[in-house]
């Protein structure tokens, strides 16, 4: 589940609700800043073409990534269509505390994976997930990991897709089926054409411009609303009634913040098992890492993407919060919406039209743009890759030529693209199947990193207890989900209270699927046989040589950044505590 | 990166940043000489103009720095 899923559900109303007006118009520079975006990254994905020969070309950038490239790629992959808009939203509905999905809700899960998990990732040579997964586990662990992974990423990007055409539609009047096709046919034609390479080159392409078509509005804000201090006094002096600029002090009770949650919930629920979850074992952001050339860049790459996940509030955030102290209007659920009054998730396109003439308007749509199609990109190519390594090179036909499963990348693709397209399509038919497919999404990432990290860290984990305990998981998350939409008042036993919001919902019942997939997978290994140590050596902690790092010098060495992103991690808390 | 003969993606990053600086610098400087009808908030700043040049001044370096015959 990636942990801004939560966020999207908002945004659909938005776009459906309110369709009868456009909220900014472009000028022809604008369009030409945005036809600029869309020659430059395909012809990125041309000119790469000619350099993904082999599988390990298209499928893991040929291995040869810097730490830096992985690392920004890492974080971009992860800024996917509504992250810009959706978290605008949530920092106006919620005031700071959404801004604990970027630091407690991430930043941790991000170190972890580059000074405890890489090594085993990468030493194992494996490309993906599902992959470790076999290697450690057996093949009954990776078809289970690579179908479900595989069926919920094109899922999901095809959710994403039409949120993404929607907002389009609201915000600039544009045609629906011309916002999936154009954007979609983009994403598919470079990564198409270059594999992975072309998908990273583009991400760090799009953070850039993501960063620069946004911050302006982060950096005008605050001159007019005088500062932080001024921001802070202008928000208190407009919503009296709330605290929007606290990230702790008002979760000591489920009642006594805009979230309905408490704080064990964002501790353990969210940046101990959906964080963890999500940025250690969700192959979409993993895939990234893999491609880095060595194991200290490997190792490296999430730390330096930890950096920069640390600054994204000041992108995304900040907007919301100025906006609270700015705008002459309140803002509205979107039950209120319409009739001259916006929605929390007009915020974004607001103070872009607050701030921003031409040019800058379309650097700031073209930053939206971007945003969603590397998103887009990090789902296709993910789904390629387990596609054609863990479910058709696994089961259908093993020992074809390298070539035959470039091919097969190449088409899966295209594939990946129009079944996301379908899903697009048929969300515009049925709302509700977002609500479920999201949901699917979020049952297996929880369990899965139970599964990954006995995997890593515990030798007597067992192959049958790696099965049974991902298998067991999924299963209690589906029963819980399940149980609550039948009698809303269970919500009470999964979150420990009646007052808990949907977020807090999901967090708990990630951290209870979290807990049986752990609970099974124990048991279960001491009442079977073990791999033998042998069979384990480069894979599981205890029985894997990780290279030393005597002789690096200090400003080298991943573990020296990570106490430092650790030290800021720590230190932003406080200041805004 | 990835081997000889590959161009670096700071290339392409200053190449994008260099055609944007030029189209917003140039907004900019449009709008110092015909002001908008309906102007931003802060727009006695200037941001497109100061902007634009932000924008040039990055994709300039990118561009000179990762230029395949001098990188």
């Amino acid at each position: 589940m990636r942990p801004d899923d939560d966020l999207r559900f908002d945004t659909i109303p938005f776009a459906v609700v309110n369709t009868s007006h456009r909220l900014l118009t472009l000028s022809p520079v604008d369009l030409v800043i945005i036809a600029v975006y869309f020659s430059v990254v395909l012809g990125i994905g041309l000119y790469l073409k000619r350099f993904t020969k082999t599988g390990e070309d298209f499928f893991l950038a040929g291995r040869d990534m810097s730490a830096w490239i992985a690392g920004l790629s890492f974080v971009a992959a992860n800024l996917g269509s509504l992250e810009l808009m959706g978290w605008a939203a949530a920092a106006y509905q919620y005031g700071i505390l959404a801004t604990h999905w970027y630091w407690i809700g991430a930043i941790p899960a991000m170190l972890f994976l580059g000074v405890v998990m890489m090594p085993f990732y990468y030493i194992s040579k494996t490309h993906s997930v599902p992959d470790y997964l076999a290697l450690r586990f057996g093949e009954s662990s990776r078809t289970l990991s690579a179908i479900s992974f595989g069926l919920m990423t094109v899922l999901m990007s095809g959710i994403n897709m039409y949120s993404m055409a929607l907002v389009m539609r609201i915000i600039l009047g544009w045609d629906i089926n011309f916002s999936i096709w154009v954007s979609s046919i983009t994403v598919a034609a470079y990564v198409f054409l270059g594999g992975l390479l072309s998908a990273i080159f583009n991400e760090v392409l799009q953070f850039f411009l993501i960063w620069l078509g946004a911050i302006v509005i982060s950096i005008l804000g605050l001159i007019e609303a005088g500062g932080w201090s001024g921001m802070v006094a202008r928000i208190h002096h407009n919503f009296p009634e709330q605290d929007y600029t606290h990230l702790w002090r008002g979760l000591g009770s489920f009642s006594d913040n805009p979230m309905g949650i408490h704080w064990t919930g964002i501790v353990l629920g969210l940046g101990f098992v959906i964080s963890f979850g999500y940025w250690t074992t969700d192959f979409l952001v993993v895939q990234r890492v893999l491609s880095a050339r060595d194991l200290r860049s490997a190792r490296m790459a999430p730390v330096i993407g930890a950096m920069f996940k640390m600054a994204v509030p000041f992108i995304v955030i900040l907007p919301g919060l100025l906006a609270l102290a700015v705008l002459p209007e309140r803002l509205v659920g979107e039950s209120q919406a319409g009739s001259g009054a916006h929605s929390y998730n007009e915020v974004l396109p607001l103070m872009l039209a607050r701030y921003c003439g031409p040019g800058l308007l379309g650097l700031g749509i073209t930053a939206l743009i971007a945003g969603f199609m590397s998103g887009m990109a990090g789902n296709v190519s993910a789904f390629a890759t387990v596609w054609t390594y863990d479910i058709y090179r696994a089961l259908i036909r093993k020992n074809a030529p390298d070539a035959h499963y470039v091919s097969m990348g190449r088409w899966c693709t295209v594939l990946g693209v129009l079944v996301s397209i379908g899903t697009a399509y048929l969300v515009m038919q049925f709302l509700s199947i977002m609500d479920y497919v999201q949901a699917l999404f979020s049952f297996f990432i929880a369990p899965l990193f139970g599964t990954v990290i006995l995997g890593m860290l515990w030798k007597r984990a067992t192959p049958a207890a790696g099965f049974w305990g991902l298998l067991a998981g999924t299963g209690a998350s589906i029963a819980m989900f399940a149980w609550v939409q039948l009698d809303p008042s269970a919500i009470r036993y999964i979150a420990f209270s009646p007052h808990a919001q949907q977020m807090a919902e999901n967090m708990y019942r990630a951290l209870w699927s979290w807990t049986v997939c752990v609970a099974v997978t124990v048991a279960v290994s001491y009442a079977t046989k073990p791999k033998p140590i042998s069979e384990l050596a480069g894979l599981v902690y205890g029985v894997t040589e990780i290279p030393s790092e005597v002789g690096v010098s200090l400003l080298h060495r991943p573990l020296f950044w990570t106490v430092v992103v650790i030290v800021i991690f720590f230190a932003l808390n406080l200041i805004f505590w | 990166m990835h081997g000889p003969g590959v161009l670096s993606i700071w290339f392409f990053i200053g190449v994008l940043l260099t055609i944007y600086g030029v189209l917003i610098t140039g907004t900019g400087l449009y709008e110092l000489a015909y002001p908008l009808a309906n102007p931003p908030v802060l727009s006695n700043l200037h941001a497109t103009l100061w902007w634009g040049i932000v924008l040039l001044i990055i994709g300039l370096f990118y561009l000179l720095r990762f230029f395949p015959r001098m990188s």
